[in-house]
């Protein structure tokens, strides 16, 4: 007897937005901010990314979808060379980021950090200040200039300074957990990153604190490119551009399943794993 | 199934019986502690409290008792532990973030770790010995304050180190992560996230160690810090003594009239241990405070 599973999750794809994953972008420059090409990760002895290769085009958003453990936060991690803090971390591949191999001989992990934004799963704002928080990234790296005003930019870009203008001064800590997220977003900007990367924004919110961060999102889409990690793929299909599907293979390593345009990638997926895991039919 | 209400509500009884036992022992852990500490303060404060007076604190030692003082221990306690804390605070925290932000996580950090564990358990008196080898004699500088502070200064890194370790390991991560995101460099990272963060956690392990350091008389008799100093010192040179050295002298004396003096001098003792501790405990609520505000 065969048991046909029941569908665990809703079908995403009635959330696709019509507007989402214009295959020709219009607006952007319609260059390709970061490609990958060839990359291959290693924890120590496993093998957790298995020849991946793709392109972020600029001024898009793009949503990584897949199973836990499939390698998204770790392709997230490649882009920004966080990963090295990592012992026994070992990449083999090109990660072109304007042009350049930021695992290239001499580039400073350090300087490709803060040309890229980074947003985590769990809000981290630093124990200080909401305006030590948004300072925090052009202090850090030497800025001379008025610091007021970038604060001030960033809280605005962010859709926090309407809340948090009045209390500059108080904790971050006192923040909501939305609100401590858009704080992180903000930080992020301060540093005026080309990309952000986004690892599960929105995993430690509520419903409505997410709905305000995929409006930002979409807000920030049009002067910067956004890679997000989610394990929702309602999220994955209301907020981005495009979409990359990544499934485990026989060693539990991660490759990448199918990526196009979010539009297609739910509508009319080209591999049955996709369609399977869109429409919640995955196992 | 098989077990009727009956014996599933004595066995609940006894369950609950097992628990009230425990909590009762555990009270009673509890107080002998305490008890004992008030015994000792009682008895202290009878013997010493009649001797205590601003000519006690600022005289100095006598041959007779009611005009004995503690001026010179004070003075040399103090001095000890001030540059004990020189000496010992940098390299302790130095040490401590070595080994949690930069060491690579090999065996060799291993050894290292568990040495450091392990000297913190070292007897006081071969610290003594240490101390007498090298710092008076192999490095000639006599029984100095230098040399005892030096000594003073190996017995308590251990505990610095550790103290500052679990206060830094105690730091979250994600502080970590999200300075390193937006470009900040490792020394970036600990000077600005990690050690503020971790401030409180490390102050309490440092006053710990200088309230050890304070009490400790062993390895001052080794290095031979003097029994009878008529006079404060005035640098790193002088000779010295130390509160305990000095309390230990007058009781080892057979007339009573000492014992009292040294049941005073007791009390100096606490009195500057408590001291320091509620400077701590002052110092490390303000910055707890100024982290959450």
């Amino acid at each position: 007897m065969t048991t046909e599973r029941a569908p665990l999750l809703v079908d995403a794809r009635q959330f696709v937005k019509p507007e989402a994953g214009r295959p020709e972008p219009d607006a952007g420059s319609g260059r390709n901010i970061v490609e990958v090409r060839g990359l291959n990760v290693w924890y120590g002895t496993f093998q957790a990314l298995n020849d991946i290769s793709f392109a972020v085009p600029e001024n898009r958003i793009t949503a990584i979808i897949g199973p836990s453990g499939c390698g998204k936060s770790t392709i997230l991690r490649c882009i920004n060379r966080m990963n090295d803090l990592l012992t026994g971390f070992r990449a083999e591949g090109e990660v072109i980021f304007e042009g350049e191999d930021v695992y290239a001989s001499g580039l400073d992990p350090v300087d490709v950090r803060r040309r890229i934004g980074m947003v985590f799963q769990k809000p981290n704002p630093f124990p200080k200040s909401i305006y030590e928080n948004a300072a925090f990234g052009p202090r850090i790296n030497g800025f001379r200039g008025s610091l007021d005003e970038i604060v001030e930019r960033s809280l605005r870009r962010a859709a926090l300074w309407d809340e948090v203008g009045e209390k500059l001064r108080e904790s971050a800590l006192k923040l909501s957990g939305g609100q401590q997220q858009r704080l992180c977003i903000a930080r992020a900007l301060a540093t005026e990153p080309d990309i952000i990367l986004m690892d599960e924004p929105c995993s430690a919110l509520d419903p409505v604190a997410t709905l305000k961060i995929e409006d930002l999102m979409r807000d920030l889409a049009r002067n910067y490119t956004i890679v997000i990690v989610t394990h929702n793929m309602q999220q994955a299909a209301r907020v981005s551009d495009y979409t990359m599907m990544m499934m485990m293979d026989e060693n539990r390593s991660g490759v990448l399943v199918e990526y196009g345009p979010t539009r297609e990638v739910f509508t009319n997926p080209k591999d049955k794993r996709t369609e399977d895991y869109i429409t919640g039919r995955f196992g | 199934m098989t077990v009727s209400s009956e014996a599933r509500r004595s066995r609940l009884l006894l369950r609950k019986a097992n628990g009230a036992v425990f909590m009762v022992f555990c009270f009673l852990a509890t107080l002998v502690g305490l008890i004992m500490l008030a015994v000792l303060l009682i008895d202290v404060l009878r013997d010493g409290l009649g001797r205590l007076s601003y000519d006690f604190i600022n005289s100095f030692p006598s041959a007779r008792p009611e005009k004995a003082g503690i001026k010179a221990a004070l003075w040399g306690s103090i001095w000890m532990v001030g540059m004990t804390a020189v000496f010992a605070v940098p390299i302790g925290i130095g040490a401590a973030i070595y080994l949690e932000e930069y060491a690579p996580r090999h065996w060799i950090t291993r050894v290292l770790q568990t040495n450091i564990a392990n000297l913190a358990g070292v007897p006081s008196i071969v610290y003594g010995l240490l101390g007498l080898a090298i710092f008076v004699r192999q490095m000639e500088l006599g029984r100095s304050l230098l040399a005892g502070s030096l000594t003073m200064a190996l017995l308590v890194l251990p505990i610095i180190i550790i103290a500052s370790q679990e206060a830094i390991r105690a730091v979250p991560p994600s502080y970590r992560e999200g300075a390193f995101a937006l470009g900040a460099t490792r020394w970036q990272v600990v000077w600005r996230q990690v050690l503020p963060t971790a401030l409180p956690g490390i102050l309490t392990g440092i006053i710990l160690a200088l309230s050890r350091a304070l009490g400790e008389a062993a390895p001052m008799i080794m290095i031979g810090a003097l029994l009878f100093v008529p006079f404060t010192p005035s640098g790193p040179t002088d000779r010295f003594t130390v509160l305990p050295i000095q309390i230990f002298n007058w009781i080892s004396r057979p007339q009573e009239a000492f014992h009292h003096a040294a049941a005073a001098g007791i009390i100096v003792l606490l009195a500057v241990l408590l001291g320091m501790n509620s400077i701590a405990i002052i110092l490390r609520h303000r910055f707890q405070r100024r982290l959450r505000e």
